[in-house]
């Protein structure tokens, strides 16, 4: 009865697991100081986005460059897989099904593929338009800090590939939950990084 | 069964509340009602809510005693992260300022 449950961030597994995990405390907690000093890396790349904001050097200009409409698009889609990842977890947690599993994971897997293809698109644009890394100073911070973002939701949906083939082959063991787990807390970890990424980039941009 | 209900109702919680600061901090910039300045400190505001809503419902991190630790890191982070971010805007702008 009194089985102890495992404290950690994101969603605990104590109450279904049959196996308590002694490792997934500290395990989690491990995962946790790798996104805390992640999150200090970005938040020193928008410090210096902050400071070359001005710095456009006769070159593009952030509102001329940053378009409110695919930002909106790009919000809703990382935040509604932001919502689809939790239920992936809550799935893992009480159905124990790989199909309910698989098929919440698998929408997140979606919407993080057209939030990649639509921020492609966007810099395609900005590249076309004359917008490159080495133009200004303001555009060298931009590409340093908005699509080092879009590598971590790429190694995020690769991430996810890798997690429904460790599902595919083990199931629900005590290991691919626990991975299953991490990779919930680090793509939650990326929608507040891009609730960041929004509002220094693409609102400030567009101040009356 | 109750547990997942509740569980489910603080992401769908937390959901509804990030899309209504997001969908705010938008109106904010596409129909704005302040100078610029302004503007900018109810966006970066509204984004900080955003932040913390996310934290608590989706992160899970609360005052509760199971996640304390976590809580400790992320407010050590929090601390980091300022010292760091603003140390670097006072002494940037600053050169900027000299060298104008």
């Amino acid at each position: 009865m009194s089985e102890p449950s495992l404290q950690h961030a994101g969603i605990n597994m104590g109450g279904t697991e049959n196996r308590p995990d002694a490792n997934a405390e500290s395990g989690i907690f491990g995962f946790w100081i790798f996104l805390m000093s992640d999150a200090v890396i970005f938040a020193l790349l928008f410090a210096i986005y902050g400071t070359a904001l001005a710095a456009t050097a006769g070159g593009p200009t952030p509102a001329r460059e940053f378009k409110l409409d695919s930002a909106l698009a790009e919000t809703l889609l990382l935040l509604t897989s932001s919502l689809t990842i939790g239920l992936t977890v809550l799935a893992m947690k009480y159905d124990e099904t790989r199909r309910a599993v698989l098929a919440w994971m698998g929408l997140t897997f979606v919407l993080g593929i057209a939030f990649l293809a639509l921020e492609g698109h966007d810099l395609a644009t900005m590249f076309a338009d004359g917008a490159y890394p080495t133009r200004s100073a303001f555009l060298s911070a931009f590409f340093a800090l908005v699509p080092l973002h879009g590598i971590h939701v790429l190694a995020g949906c690769v991430w996810m590939l890798v997690m429904a083939a460790q599902i595919g082959a083990y199931g629900f063991d005590a290991r691919v939950r626990i991975n299953v787990l991490r990779l919930s807390l680090f793509w939650h970890f990326l929608d507040v990084i891009w609730i960041a990424i929004l509002s220094v980039v693409y609102l400030q941009a567009h101040l009356p | 069964m109750n547990d997942r209900r509740r569980e489910t109702l603080t992401y769908l919680t937390g959901f509804m509340l990030a899309l209504a600061l997001t969908l705010a901090a938008f109106a904010a910039v596409h129909w704005p009602v302040a100078s610029a300045g302004t503007t900018l400190a109810i966006i970066l505001g509204l984004g900080l809510v955003q932040v913390v809503v996310q934290f608590r419902c989706f992160l899970h991190i609360s005052l509760a005693r199971s996640s304390r630790d976590d809580l400790l890191l992320v407010l050590f982070s929090t601390l980091i992260v300022t010292l760091m971010v603003s140390g670097t805007l006072v002494i940037l702008f600053n050169l900027r300022e000299r060298m104008m």
